[in-house]
């Protein structure tokens, strides 16, 4: 059975299971909607500062939710033994890692736009047209790279003790870099402050880059570590 | 059935994936929990479609073979040939031949029986009249295939898991404590079905500790004591 066709199979699972559990909705959309309510408060309020840092704010509320949902992702696996499952049946790891991911990236894409929303609702944030292109296409690269590391480190802190610790341990270092680009990317799509829109499109590069490496590197290496 | 004599290893090759030789050769078999020896030295062997008991204290290494067949342990040393193949260097030919059912099911709770069971059968590409068909056998289909599995019984659960190992086409079946957690009727239930399955040409290991109810569905027991494998005896 091909890698893509595993893929599928277990990101239309891993949907499916989201779908019905209504843990997104009414676990982890709240969780970011609160997070972006307490920047809102930890900044006074303040609508100027408020529409300046929206970029960023919507970005880390992202990564927190991102940590929530690559825990879910993988004890839904654990729960029940079915990883372990997985691993005896000799499934393609590859597919694993690539439909885990591709789960992962249809959640946050749906969360990325509500926070989005949320944003614009709470900060004053405002989207311009010509800047729509590289909004979305920021969007879909980060999340890429988002999912890949999540999917990547899920996958390693699985079998590991203390894994909800460990956890947000190695994946916040390491998506750091889509924090910062996919922040001033964001920037230049919104045109806050004096951020222009041609500059965005480097970031975009970075994060392109970003997203290739780990997906193609947690491909790769994701066979061996849920061996161990 | 007896213990394979250490001086007579059969070549991998005449132990052939079709069923002709041993489903499983272990030969002086070593496997480590971390730094403890779970099993030191084990030598065995089961051929097609026995129903085979490991009897032991806990600790005995009874689940950790389960685990070393299923190729979740790693073979420190000696030679573990599970199929035809040797498990040390082709671990990944084995996998999708072995069903193991440990304390857990591997079933998603918020998924229906019939999706649990399609969604393992399409891991091997199973035919959907195959999955119907494994669905059948376990008695699950019908009434309960729409249902979650969140919602079923201890029993319902086991006969789900052993559908969707039905489903993979596994040829040796890995038990751990299979009768746990079942009252009499799902019990009585699972050996009919792990009796159907060895005629039909599977191979199951059993790892159990209740041994009146196990010792009658076994065509043979194999003693293992601190990681040895002692003493057998047909039945």
């Amino acid at each position: 059975m091909s890698t893509w066709r595993v893929g599928w199979l277990i990101a239309r699972k891993d949907l499916r299971i989201e779908w019905r559990s209504r843990v997104i909705t009414n676990q982890v959309l709240p969780f970011a909607f609160v997070t972006m309510v307490i920047f809102g408060i930890a900044l006074d309020a303040n609508t100027d500062v408020l529409e300046l840092v929206a970029p960023g704010l919507v970005w880390l509320a992202t990564m927190f939710s991102l940590l929530l949902l690559v825990q879910r992702a993988f004890s839904v696996e654990a729960d029940d033994g079915a990883l372990d499952a997985m691993r005896v049946a000799g499934v393609d790891a590859r597919g694993i890692f690539l439909g885990k991911a591709i789960g992962l990236v249809v959640q946050l894409l749906v969360l990325e736009v509500l926070l989005l929303c949320a944003a614009m609702v709470l900060y004053g944030e405002t989207i311009r047209l010509d800047g729509v292109v590289l909004l979305v296409t920021t969007m879909v690269s980060a999340t890429c790279g988002l999912a890949a590391v999540g999917t990547l480190y899920g996958g390693l802190a699985a079998g590991s003790k203390g894994r909800e610790t460990l956890l947000p341990l190695l994946t916040l270092p390491a998506v750091a870099p889509v924090l910062i680009g996919a922040t001033r990317a964001v920037e230049s799509a919104l045109g806050t402050g004096v951020a222009e829109l041609s500059e965005g499109w480097q970031w975009v590069s970075l994060l392109t880059v970003f997203a290739v490496v780990f997906g193609v590197g947690g491909a790769l290496a994701f066979g061996p570590l849920i061996d161990e | 059935m007896s213990a394979a004599a250490p001086s007579e290893p059969p070549a991998a090759s005449a132990v052939a994936s079709d069923g002709s030789g041993p489903v499983v050769e272990l030969r002086d078999v070593v496997a480590t929990l971390g730094n403890f020896p779970a099993l030191s030295g084990t030598t065995m062997h089961v051929d097609q479609g026995e129903i085979v008991l490991l009897r032991g204290p806990n600790g005995a290494g009874k689940t950790t073979l389960l685990r070393l067949c299923a190729g979740l342990v790693p073979v420190v040393r000696g030679t573990a040939t599970i199929l035809g193949h040797d498990l040390t260097v082709d671990r990944e030919r084995v996998r999708p031949h072995v069903g193991l059912l440990g304390h857990q099911n591997g079933l998603y709770a918020d998924l229906t029986v019939g999706e649990n069971v399609r969604f393992w059968g399409s891991t091997v590409g199973a035919t959907t009249i195959e999955i119907e068909s494994a669905m059948e056998r376990m008695g699950v289909a019908d009434r309960l295939e729409s249902v979650p599995v969140s919602k079923l019984s201890a029993g319902q659960k086991r006969r789900t898991a052993l559908a969707a190992l039905v489903a993979r086409r596994a040829r040796l079946w890995l038990l751990d404590e299979p009768h746990a957690g079942l009252d009499q009727r799902a019990r009585d239930e699972l050996d009919e079905i792990l009796t159907q399955a060895s005629q039909s040409g599977a191979t199951v290991l059993v790892a159990s500790h209740e041994l009146d109810r196990a010792e009658s569905l076994a065509t043979r027991t194999i003693d293992l004591i601190a990681g040895h494998a002692g003493s057998e005896s047909d039945r």
